[in-house]
C-alpha cells in the first residue's frame, strides 16, 4: 500500500516537471506574441517584412523594416556555417576514423568543453585578436564586421557539429566499413564514399543544431560585428543582427511604444526561425537513428 | 589418386595474437586453385580469424599481431611492404551478415570498380550486369537496379554482396559463414552459386554447418582451439577421419 503511494507520488513529480517545461515554453511564446501584436496596429506586417530600413528614431516617419537585420543574421549565420561545416565534419571524420583511441578519448571531451566558453569571452577575442587581424588583411576600418562575426560563430558552433557528427559516424555499422575495405578501397575512400553518406542525416542534424546555436547567439555578434544600422553590403562591412538589435535597443526604448512592441516582433521572428531549424534537425536526427535500427 | 591442382595460397607456421592472447597456433594450410576449401570447427576455434588473415582484414584491430607467412602464388601477402589494398583486390570477401551499402543495387556493384579507378561508364554498366548475372541475381533485380539495396531480402542481399565482390574480378573469394543468417532456400541458392563460381575462382568458405562443408567443398580443414587438427580431401575427411577429435566433431559428439 505504502509502496504504491510512493510510486504514484514519484510519477506525479515527473509529470509536474514535464508539464512545467512545456508550460514555460508556451508561456514564452505567448508573452512574445502578446507584446508583439500591438506593434501591428500601427505598422503593417507588409511594412515590417519588406521595408529595407530599420529606423525607429527617424525624425519624420519611423520605419521598422526587418530586412536589414534579417539579412545580417543570415549572412553571419551562413558565413559561420561555410567555415564550421567543412572544419567540423573533417574533424569528426578524423576523430572517428584516423585518430588513435587514446587521442580520441582526450580530444573529444576537450572539443565538448569548448562549447562551455562564455560567449562574451569569444566576443572579446573577436575585438582584440581577430578584429585587428582582419583589419590588417583587408584594410577595413576596425575589423568589426560580418566576417569577424562569422568566424567567431563558427568557433562556437564547432563543438556541436564535431561532437554530434562524430557520434553519427561512429554509429555507422562496422560492416559497411569492412565491406568497403574488402573491395580494395582505402581508408580515405571508405570514409568519404561510405561512412559520411551513411551518416549523412546525423551530420546534417548536427549542422542544423550548430546553425540554431549561431542564429540565436547574441553577445558575440554584438561585440564583433560593428552594429551599423544600415543595410548590409558585404562581409567586410558592419552588420547589426536581430539579436544585437534587441539587446541594444530594448534597454533604452520607452515601454509600450510601437518601437518597444516591434522589438518583441523581432524576437518572435527569431523564436520562429530557431524553432523551425531545431524541429527540422530533430526530425532528421530521428529518421537517422530509426534508419539504423 | 587424382592429381592435385595448383596451390594458390599457402599458410606457413601462422601464429596470431590479439594483444597477448594467442588465437592461432602454427597453422600450415594449402588452398588449391579452382577448389572450394572449407574451414570447419566449433565456435571460437579461430576459423573466422584465420580466413580474415587471407586478405589482411585482421589489421582493422589495432592489437592484432601475426607471425609466420601467408603467400599468394608464391609471393608473401603478409610482409609489411605489401599494400593490403592490393591484396584485397585479388582476394575478395563475403561476410557472415549480408552487408550491402545503403546505396542503390547498381551503386553497390559499381563501388568496387569506382574505388579501383575505373572511369568508363559503359565498362562499369557492363560489368555490373555481368556480375549480377554471375551471382544469379540479375533476373530478380533487372527492373529495379536503382532501388535501395536494403529493399532486397536477406538472401538477395547476400547474392548482391557476392556480385559486388565478383565485379572487381578477384582471384580468390573468401566466404565467412555466408549462410549463417539465411533461410534454407537462400542457403541452397548460395551453395549452388559457390559450386558454379569455383570454375573461375578459388574459394575458401568458413562454415558452422558440416553438411554444407560436405556438399560444397573439395578440401576441408578442421580447426579446434586455434590449431589445425586435420586437413585433407573432404570425402576422405568425412568418411575416414584420421583424428579422433575430427571424428567426434563431424559426428556431432561435441561442438
Amino acid at each position: 500500500m505504502q509502496r504504491r503511494h510512493k510510486e504514484k507520488l514519484i510519477e506525479l513529480i515527473f509529470l509536474f516537471n514535464g508539464v512545467l517545461v512545456v508550460l514555460v515554453l508556451a508561456g514564452i511564446f505567448l508573452l512574445l506574441l502578446k507584446n508583439a501584436l500591438p506593434a501591428f496596429k500601427e505598422v503593417s506586417v507588409v511594412h515590417f517584412l519588406t521595408k529595407p530600413i530599420w529606423n525607429p528614431d527617424a525624425y519624420d516617419q519611423a520605419t521598422y523594416g526587418l530586412l536589414p537585420m534579417l539579412v545580417s543574421t543570415l549572412m553571419v549565420t551562413l558565413g559561420s556555417l561555410v567555415v564550421a561545416i567543412p572544419l567540423g565534419v573533417g574533424t569528426a571524420a578524423y576523430l572517428s576514423d584516423v585518430a588513435s583511441p587514446r587521442v580520441r578519448e582526450i580530444a573529444k571531451p576537450v572539443v565538448e568543453i569548448l562549447a562551455g566558453i562564455p560567449s562574451v569571452v569569444v566576443g572579446f577575442l573577436g575585438i582584440v585578436l581577430l578584429g585587428p587581424v582582419i583589419s590588417k588583411l583587408t584594410g577595413s576600418y576596425n575589423g568589426l564586421n560580418a566576417l569577424n562575426g562569422s568566424i567567431l560563430l563558427a568557433v562556437m558552433a564547432l563543438p556541436t557539429i564535431i561532437s554530434l557528427s562524430e557520434d553519427a559516424l561512429a554509429s555507422v555499422p562496422r560492416a559497411y566499413e569492412e565491406a568497403s575495405l574488402a573491395l580494395g578501397a582505402n581508408r580515405w575512400e571508405t570514409v568519404l564514399r561510405v561512412k559520411i553518406p551513411a551518416a549523412a542525416s546525423g551530420i546534417l542534424a548536427a549542422c542544423m543544431l550548430g546553425m540554431g546555436r549561431a542564429i540565436g547567439e547574441t553577445m558575440t555578434v554584438l561585440m564583433a560585428t560593428g552594429n551599423a544600422a544600415e543595410f548590409p553590403r558585404s562581409f567586410l562591412g558592419p552588420v547589426k543582427t536581430m539579436t544585437s538589435t534587441i539587446a541594444i535597443e530594448l534597454g533604452e526604448v520607452a515601454y509600450y511604444t510601437t518601437h518597444f512592441h516591434m522589438l518583441f516582433a523581432v524576437g518572435l521572428m527569431l523564436f520562429i526561425i530557431t524553432f523551425i531549424i531545431n524541429l527540422c534537425a530533430d526530425m532528421i536526427f530521428h529518421r537517422h537513428t530509426r534508419g539504423l535500427a | 589418386m587424382r592429381m592435385d591442382k595448383k596451390i594458390r595460397m599457402k599458410a606457413r607456421k601462422v601464429e596470431f595474437f590479439y594483444g597477448t592472447t594467442q588465437i592461432l597456433h602454427g597453422i600450415d594450410l594449402d588452398i588449391f586453385e579452382n577448389n572450394v576449401t572449407a574451414i570447419i570447427g566449433p565456435s571460437g576455434c579461430g576459423k573466422s580469424t584465420f580466413i580474415r588473415l587471407l586478405n589482411r582484414m585482421h589489421e582493422l584491430v589495432p592489437s592484432a599481431r601475426l607471425k609466420g607467412e601467408i603467400t599468394l602464388d608464391g609471393k608473401s601477402i603478409t610482409s609489411a611492404d605489401v599494400d593490403p589494398v592490393e591484396i584485397r583486390r585479388k582476394v575478395g570477401m563475403v561476410f557472415q551478415k549480408p552487408n550491402p551499402f545503403p546505396k542503390s543495387i547498381f551503386e553497390n556493384v559499381a563501388y568496387g570498380l569506382e574505388v579501383n579507378g575505373v572511369k568508363d561508364r559503359h565498362f562499369i554498366e557492363d560489368r555490373v550486369v555481368s556480375s549480377l548475372k554471375k551471382a544469379a541475381l540479375w533476373q530478380e533485380v533487372e527492373k529495379r537496379l536503382h532501388d535501395s539495396a536494403l529493399s532486397l531480402s536477406g538472401g538477395q542481399q547476400q547474392r548482391l554482396c557476392i556480385a559486388r565482390c565478383l565485379a572487381i574480378e578477384p582471384e580468390v573469394i573468401l566466404f565467412d559463414e555466408p549462410c549463417a543468417s539465411l533461410d534454407p532456400i537462400s542457403t541452397h541458392k548460395v551453395e549452388e552459386l559457390i559450386l558454379e563460381l569455383k570454375k573461375d575462382y578459388t574459394i575458401v568458405i568458413v562454415t558452422h554447418n558440416m553438411q554444407q562443408a560436405a556438399r560444397v567443398s573439395d578440401h576441408t580443414g578442421f580447426f579446434y582451439m586455434g590449431k589445425l587438427v586435420e586437413f585433407g580431401r573432404t570425402e576422405d575427411m568425412f568418411t575416414r577421419p584420421r583424428e579422433k577429435r575430427t571424428e567426434d566433431y563431424i559426428t556431432g559428439r561435441f561442438g
